[in-house]
């Protein structure tokens, strides 16, 4: 079974064309794979499909836009893979 | 279907939340200074303005799965195929299907045909945001009432 980091790099491979090799779990998705907004979505819609979830991309752009998060939190892959895992827990949580 | 005003869609025909799809009727208009030059002597529907007619169906059905509190604004297309000539006169059948709403974003897809036949078809991302203003917000209920959006709707959510 793919780790949630394997998929999600598989996703983002796919979707913006980056050579799978080249992403890696420190990557910034932005500052490092530049990935820009609008490519994310297709890589949210993606994960949400690929995990059941729905990637709160509101609430966190809210956060850093607001200053009290930085996107080193949900855009660096080790992190988003972290949320994603986190996402998929409470889920999982709720439904039993 | 007023081209000049870029309202496209003539009304909502159907419009079902739970399957999550929608479908509108367009009948592009006889005469519009658009077709004096695309083109002279041949007028033809331009193909943006076929995608815009399914984003704007899309776009509808968006609004309504939202319950008329968000908007959404096109964003991307993807994989559009303009199959078809559209010529003055002719009456489109417009559907859309919302594949994911997502958090500040939704993805569809969306095709139009004429007498049964495909003309167009694209899979649509949309940036969903809150209303700019009340205002706003209240002119697109006016135009979805012209639309003849279902009621049932409308007041979902």
């Amino acid at each position: 079974m793919a780790s949630t980091f394997d998929t999600v790099a598989e996703i983002i491979a796919e979707t913006c064309d980056i050579p799978r090799d080249n992403i890696k779990p420190e990557s910034h998705a932005i500052d490092d794979l530049g990935i820009d907004s609008l490519d994310f979505l297709d890589i949210a819609f993606a994960i949400d499909k690929a995990f059941a979830i729905k990637l709160p991309l509101e609430r966190w752009t809210q956060e850093v836009n607001d200053g009290v998060a930085t996107t080193e939190q949900y855009f660096v892959l080790k992190n988003l893979c972290a949320r994603i895992e986190d996402l998929v827990a409470a889920k999982g949580a709720v439904s039993t | 279907m007023q081209l000049e005003y870029f309202r496209l869609i003539d009304r909502i025909v159907e419009l079902d939340l739970g399957e999550r799809t929608i479908r509108s009727e367009a009948r592009v208009p006889l005469t519009s200074s658009i077709f004096e030059g695309h083109f002279p002597g041949h007028p033809l529907m331009p193909g943006v303005l076929l995608i815009e007619t399914m984003a704007q169906t899309a776009g509808w059905l968006v609004i309504a799965a939202t319950g008329f509190q968000r908007m959404p604004f096109l964003a991307a297309v993807k994989e559009a195929k303009l199959r078809s000539f559209v010529s003055p006169g002719q009456l489109l059948s417009v559907g859309a299907e919302l594949l994911h709403d997502g958090s500040g974003y939704a993805m569809a897809s969306a095709n139009a045909v004429i007498d049964g036949q495909p003309v167009c078809n694209a899979e649509l991302t949309f940036k969903v945001m809150d209303f700019p203003s009340e205002e706003f917000r209240d002119r697109m209920r006016e135009w979805a009432e012209r639309l003849q959006i279902p009621l049932e709707a409308r007041a979902h959510g």
